[in-house]
């Protein structure tokens, strides 16, 4: 189960794509860390710079259009953010977040809200979003029951091996 | 109450007699493709995973080497090469090395691989190019792909289907592409997301299969999980030339149910372009022509206009003249079969002798990552999908996107011009 989050928000826009979130030079890296180092390069080059351990994204609606790219999550992963809260998430993007363990959150509501450099607090499980600088509490949509149920699971990976578990 | 094209799809592929908008499903997959870089991480991926020693049938994956090829660094090198071996280890029948395959999306449909009703998913997000053909198939990442590898199925959530209809003629220099750039424009790059899109009307009946491909293309522009058309009698005989295998063709029910229904009026459709830094900023050509829009670069190529009949285009527009000095223009033919013929046609001299470089069949400048990469301030016109931020290079550079008639065009003169009226355009020859 996911534990509890505390970090600063750093806010965007809508519509940030994957080409910005890993420019697609850097598709052929495979490192979580030194993919972090390039994460939201193309939108905010001094991101892997100012960024501390679990920070947290803050993002309008639409997170992650474009490509499938699944070094796109990793990358903000790697960079070591925390959670990402939007409005709403591209689909490919919600999927490859949730493999890998990225949590994310949409809150339409927590994201009008929230300006960069506040002080975020998440229980990812619970959907709970608290501003610590400003003393407000948002609730995160919740996920789809078959979702919550891969993400309780441990993620897609535990879920293929039970399935591959029950056909031996 | 009925169901659309790809609920008739899904509840086949789930074993069962129908399914709703909303419901999630366990579905079987007809194949499974990745590229050097998706299949990279989902090799990995599988290597973790307990149990998973096998692909679930070594048939019914497709391998393509295309992103960064030939390698660009050792680093891609070291990808493609992982790729290879994994194919070897697994005996994967449909592995594409460089030289033998090309673009994914173009391969794929050309070696008969996309039958009209069956399901496809890619570890990338252009694999809902194959909806050309009746297919159901989406874009997925990496750990999902891994996942489809070992137990050839997938969970899907079914989407609900948007149906955009297309009545009249297409006008002499207007294209699919123009047709899909207007959808795009129209839909916003958020307006179909987790949402199928049902292409129909008498507009798209005349389309080739390949511009059927351009389109259904791009419906990942409006965040679309799939976009797919009827397979007719143009797709039938174009799957039943390059495969045997048996397949079945479904159509949507009279009865069935749209999330909603967009009518696009295409009589007065002019050339389109998307401007930067979306692909929905979309705009007729007339308004971008207003102004001088100088280039830098023009390319064509990609997934989504790679076809024979996008370097036709541009060949029939390109011949006997030279491009303007200001600019370079970069061709990546989509594929190897697309390179041959382009050959037999003389359209690569044609191309050539006019003074665009020819590059070998791949993704190339598309995404940024070789053969083409912009520079700071650079403006780019191209047939591609994204015009993103940084997409093809530098995230100082501009992204205009266009129809391959529209680009050759715009090479002549060295700014954005209407492929209507190059004739009385000024051209260097």
């Amino acid at each position: 189960m996911e534990k509890t989050l505390r970090g600063r928000a750093h806010t965007y826009g809508k519509n940030v794509d994957t080409d910005v979130i890993i420019p697609g030079k850097y598709c052929n890296l495979v490192e979580e860390k030194e993919l972090g180092k390039h994460a939201m390069e193309g939108i905010d080059p001094e991101f892997s710079s100012r960024v501390k351990g679990g920070d947290i994204i803050v993002a309008d609606s639409n997170f992650g259009c474009g490509s499938s790219r699944e070094v796109a999550p990793i990358a903000i992963k790697g960079a070591g953010v925390g959670a990402v809260i939007a409005k709403s998430f591209a689909r490919i993007f919600y999927r490859n977040a949730i493999n890998i363990g990225l949590p994310i959150l949409e809150c339409p509501e927590a994201v009008d809200a929230i300006a960069a450099g506040d002080e975020i607090e998440i229980d990812p499980a619970a959907g709970a979003i608290r501003n610590l600088s400003k003393g407000t509490s948002y609730k995160a949509a919740e996920f789809p029951p078959f979702m919550r149920s891969l993400i309780d699971a441990g993620g897609l990976i535990p879920y293929v091996e039970r399935r591959l578990a029950e056909r031996a | 109450m009925g169901m659309t094209l790809i609920e008739k799809i899904l509840a086949r592929h789930a074993g069962l007699d129908r399914v709703e908008p909303g419901q999630i499903i366990n579905a079987k997959v007809d194949l499974v493709l990745a590229n050097e870089l998706s299949a990279a991480v989902a090799v990995n991926v599988m290597r973790t995973m307990k149990g998973a020693k096998r692909v679930f049938d070594r048939t019914k994956i497709a391998l393509v080497e295309d992103h960064f090829v030939p390698a660009k660094d050792a680093q891609s090198a070291n990808l493609a090469r992982q790729m290879k071996e994994f194919a070897a280890e697994q005996e994967i029948e449909h592995f594409f090395d460089v030289g033998r395959g090309g673009i994914e999306h173009v391969v794929l449909p050309e070696e008969g691989l996309v039958a009209p009703g069956e399901l496809i998913v890619g570890g990338d997000s252009h694999t809902c190019t194959y909806g050309s053909l009746g297919a159901f198939a989406t874009g997925m990442g990496s750990t999902d792909i891994a996942a489809a590898f070992v137990l050839g199925e997938v969970w899907l959530r079914v989407p609900p289907t948007i149906k955009v209809v297309y009545n009249g003629m297409l006008k002499e220099g207007v294209y699919a592409k123009d047709l899909m750039l207007a959808t795009v424009g129209r839909l916003g790059i958020d307006g179909a997301t987790y949402r199928s899109i049902e292409f129909h009307g008498s507009t798209i009946d005349a389309l080739s299969i390949t511009g059927r491909s351009t389109m259904a293309n791009m419906a990942i522009e409006a965040g679309a999980k799939n976009g797919i058309f009827h397979a007719d009698e143009k797709a039938l005989a174009y799957v039943r030339e390059r495969t045997d295998r048996p397949f079945v063709v479904e159509r949507a029910d009279a009865d069935a149910v749209y999330e909603r229904i967009v009518t696009i009026d295409v009589d007065a459709l002019e050339p389109q372009i998307a401007c930067p830094h979306t692909p929905d900023n979309v705009h007729p050509i007339s308004e971008v022509t207003r102004d001088r829009v100088l280039l830098d670069q023009v390319f064509i190529g990609s997934c989504t206009n790679g076809y024979i009949e996008d370097l036709r285009a541009a060949a029939k527009i390109l011949h006997g003249k030279k491009i303007a000095p200001s600019v370079r223009v970069i061709v990546n033919p989509g594929s190897q079969k697309v390179w041959l013929q382009a050959v037999d046609e003389g359209i690569l001299k044609t191309l050539a002798s006019a003074g665009c470089v020819v590059n070998t069949p791949g993704c190339g400048a598309c995404f940024g990552g070789h053969m083409g990469t912009l520079g700071d301030g650079e403006r780019c016109l191209s047939t591609t999908n994204r015009n993103y931020v940084g997409r093809m290079g530098s995230p100082k550079a501009e992204v205009y996107l266009a129809s391959p008639a529209t680009c050759a065009a715009s090479a002549l003169t060295g700014w954005i011009t209407d492929p209507r009226v190059v004739a009385s355009a000024p051209a260097y020859s």
